[in-house]
């Protein structure tokens, strides 16, 4: 079984040191051919820095690497992809305002003298896309009009349309539904047919378990130990990531439900939010689930004032006149937070310190006369700081040096340092660790505690079952049921996603 | 803590103003040494007379900059505010504080009209203002039609009165650059301009809205622009419609020397004060060695390309070492 041929990649003692922090230490680790070994650990474990090794992104300190029996040492990421080395990224590398198929097939587009052969190229594109069950995107529309989820799918169509010995997937699933994910899934299992060696990172235990025959885990730049998938549950993983238990319990607030906070009436925007009327009451998590492209997220940038509604009405706080929302700036006034999807794009000041970053929402609070107290601005930073366990080494370090994690929590930290009365999270645990995600729970479930209104929108039923106290459910644009906790299951939530899709003539999209 | 705070702040300004100051005295010396009448009073006279309409002009233009826009027209903006200022003195024989107040009313229109058109239909600053460049061009040549209009004695009192042997226009400049550079570090608008040039989307998505402060920002530079030509033009005694043609990238040049970025997010009053000095340093210095004015450009051009080189470098070096 250990033959030296079997093993397509076999790294020893790899170190990797940067600035202040050891993110590898004397790493040891193996790809057999035709497997798919998981990469597991909390965020800054290594695990991603690992992976850039392999894939030439990046330089080992020390260690060494041997691909298929010969010294392996990619000095960039062509060469590495020259030796049939290949990593899809968590971050989208995709240009906006190229198509599709151009984005697919950016680095060998068709041509004759120099002219793009574009028949050529949307057919390739197509059939590449046909693999993740991309069939109702047209290969010539823009990357840039896509939701996330389907520029994530179109990445690994890009990833997967080339003839790889080694692809290693980063957070692959991050913002996929499942009918997405069993499909990426089925291309997963055809490549280690033809024994290609796939190396998946995952936040998702469960995934990881259903999909590695082997996951390797790491804490803290070390591997803490490799399994066979068989052998091991979720919790035996999620033991060695983080050293200790996490249970299954139930993390929902349980202070009892206030008044109404929010009430939304006939809410129509486009063909994403349509006639949607719900209502958030003070002291309870409110979850909002649905597929990709349900219009969640439309739904909450209509009511904080992002892209304004086309009809309908809000009334804040139980009142009887419907709110003044034109603009984020009437939304924050009236006591509404929006912690969007995209927290790099729209939530972050990436190149500011973290100070900066949290002080922005009441900066005026800060000042006098227009001018900042700067001690005091510090003093506030350094409170939020510490009361949400940011890991920086002060807050004058800027924002885009932190961890995924970090950074989400510092967007948190400047809405809470807002105070406001209804807090709209949107999918605040993409891309986290298993530690993070549990700090986030237990913060949502404390802010419901104080007297908040949370509305947590997130893909991962699972979260949304353990924390929300109800849980809406949007279909199509449209509300398609609200579950209370003791009459949801998993079946009943996803039959309601489902439920607009299939009403609508000419069966399901490719969403379901 | 409290200590170590002031020394972090002490490293930091001297990493952020030590190279330039240190190439502002390379270049001193070298002018020094290669010519004999360098280090003169009169030299620096010169300079000292030089510099307050630009260094002005530059202090808006950063604000502009840090917004991630350009302001194009602020030399038309000059030329047309200083036209008005010479007509309400000769032709509607205005006191000279009235005409000055006209004058600045000028600016502050033009600017407003920049800032109004740029965040009501959501437009690149490169076009609107290049629109202005020629418009308000146009108008100083109509105001004036297309002729100098002599001033002398009524204006020129701007110049001569001096404090503590300064001009007025150089303590003016000076109490511009410091107000301004507090005006950014310091304040509430200062810190929503620079979030504004970082990431205009997540400033709007926090409750602000970036509009008004956008529209704040052209109307200074307009404003910063007419109290430029009230100084150009009491030096000139004179308002010529054809003055401050090209001025718009001078100003440009300056700031960018001084480290400010055109991707916007970035910048210091003061470092673009530096930049207003290097380059006037350069052109003395190279005039007295006997330049020519094609050869000053040749080198002027130069160096623009090479700070902006440098400040990268600097750049980075200033933030590896914050993940330690």
């Amino acid at each position: 079984m250990d033959s030296i041929t079997d093993r397509l990649l076999a790294a020893t003692g790899i170190t990797k040191a940067f600035p202040g922090v050891r993110a590898l230490q004397e790493v040891d680790f193996e790809l057999r051919a035709g497997e798919v070994h998981a990469l597991v650990g909390e965020n800054g474990a290594g695990k991603s820095t690992l992976t850039r090794i392999i894939a030439g992104l990046e330089a080992s300190d020390s260690g060494r690497m041997l691909l298929a029996g010969q010294v392996y040492q990619p000095k960039s990421r062509t060469s590495a992809e020259a030796h049939g080395v290949r990593m899809v990224m968590q971050e989208l590398n995709l240009v906006g305002t190229l198509t599709v198929a151009e984005n697919i097939f950016i680095e060998r587009l068709p041509s004759r003298l120099g002219f793009i052969r574009y028949r050529k190229l949307n057919d390739a594109a197509r059939e590449a896309m046909a693999k993740v069950g991309l069939t109702d995107v047209d290969p010539a529309t823009p990357v840039g009009s896509l939701g996330v989820g389907r520029q994530q799918m179109v990445e690994i169509a890009a990833g997967l349309s080339h003839r790889c010995r080694i692809l290693a997937l980063d957070e692959p699933t991050a913002s996929l539904t499942d009918s997405e994910v069993e499909l990426l899934f089925t291309q997963i299992r055809r490549l280690k047919a033809e024994g290609v060696g796939i190396i998946y990172i995952s936040h998702r235990i469960e995934e990881v378990l259903s999909i590695a025959d082997r996951v390797t885990v790491l804490r803290d730049g070390k591997v803490v130990g490799t399994q066979t998938t068989g052998e091991i549950g979720p919790e035996t993983v999620i033991r060695m990531m983080v050293g200790r238990d996490l249970g299954q319990e139930c993390l929902a607030p349980s202070g009892g439900r206030g008044p109404v906070a929010l009430r939304a009436v006939g809410l129509t925007r486009g063909d994403r939010v349509r006639d949607v009327s719900f209502e958030a009451y003070r002291g309870e998590i409110l979850g909002i689930a649905g597929l990709m492209g349900s219009g969640r997220t439309e739904t909450m940038r209509a009511i904080f004032g992002a892209d304004a509604p086309e009809a309908g009405a809000i009334y804040l706080h139980g009142g009887g006149e419907p709110a003044r929302i034109r603009r984020p700036r009437d939304a924050v006034r009236q006591g509404i937070a929006l912690l969007t999807e995209d927290r790099k794009e729209q939530g972050l000041f990436l190149s500011l310190p973290v100070r900066a970053n949290i002080s922005i929402t009441r900066l005026r609070a800060l000042s006098r006369l227009g001018w900042i107290d700067a001690a005091r601005e510090r003093r506030v930073a350094c409170d939020h700081a510490e009361s949400l366990g940011i890991k920086c080494w002060s807050v004058e370090q800027t924002a885009g040096q932190l961890s995924g994690g970090n950074q989400q929590k510092v967007v948190i930290a400047k809405w809470l340092y807002r105070d406001c009365d209804v807090l709209i999270f949107d999918e605040p645990t993409r891309g986290i660790d298993v530690g993070a995600k549990f700090e986030i729970y237990r913060m949502l479930a404390d802010l419901a505690t104080q007297g908040k209104a949370i509305l947590f929108i997130s893909s991962d039923l699972k979260e949304l079952m353990a924390i929300c106290n109800r849980i809406l459910v949007m279909s199509a644009g449209k509300v398609a049921g609200t579950f209370a906790r003791s009459d949801w299951s998993e079946e009943r939530i996803m039959a309601a996603a489902f439920s607009e899709y299939v009403k609508t003539p000419g069966g399901m999209r490719a969403d379901g | 803590m409290v200590d170590d705070q002031k020394r972090g702040n002490v490293r930091r300004l001297l990493a952020d103003y030590l190279g330039m100051a240190i190439a502002l005295v390379l270049l001193i010396a070298v002018f020094g040494l290669s010519t004999n009448h360098f280090f003169t009073l009169t030299t620096f006279r010169t300079i000292a007379n030089q510099i307050p309409d630009i260094t002005i002009a530059a202090v808006g233009m950063t604000f502009v900059l840090i917004i991630a826009g350009i302001d194009l027209s602020v030399g038309s903006i000059m030329a047309l505010a200083g036209a008005v200022l010479g007509i309400a003195l000769i032709n509607w024989s205005l006191p000279l504080p009235l005409a000055v107040i006209a004058c600045l009313l000028v600016g502050l229109a033009c600017g407003a009209a920049n800032g109004l058109i740029i965040i009501r239909w959501a437009l690149p600053s490169f076009i609107v203002t290049l629109g202005m460049l020629e418009a308000a061009r146009g108008a100083a040549y109509l105001v004036t039609d297309s002729r100098t209009v002599y001033i002398g004695g009524p204006v020129e009192v701007v110049t001569e009165t001096a404090v503590l042997g300064l001009s007025l226009p150089f303590i003016l400049a000076i109490a511009i650059v410091a107000v301004g550079q507090l005006v950014l570090s310091r304040t509430v608008f200062g810190r929503y301009l620079i979030a504004i040039g970082t990431n205009e989307e997540a400033v709007r998505l926090s409750g602000i809205d970036p509009r008004p402060y956008k529209l704040a920002v052209f109307v200074l530079a307009g404003l910063l622009a007419a109290v430029a030509a009230v100084i150009q033009t009491a030096r000139m005694s004179s308002a010529n419609p054809n003055t401050g043609i090209g001025f718009e990238l001078q100003v440009i040049a300056a700031v960018v020397i001084g480290g400010t970025s055109l991707m916007g997010g970035r910048g210091s009053v003061v470092s673009s004060f530096f930049g207003v000095l290097i380059i006037a340093v350069l052109g003395a210095g190279l005039a007295q060695v006997g330049a020519q004015e094609y050869t000053k450009r040749l080198i002027t051009g130069c160096v623009i390309v090479a700070a902006v080189i440098l400040d990268q470098y600097r750049h980075r070096m200033r933030r590896t070492p914050q993940a330690g």
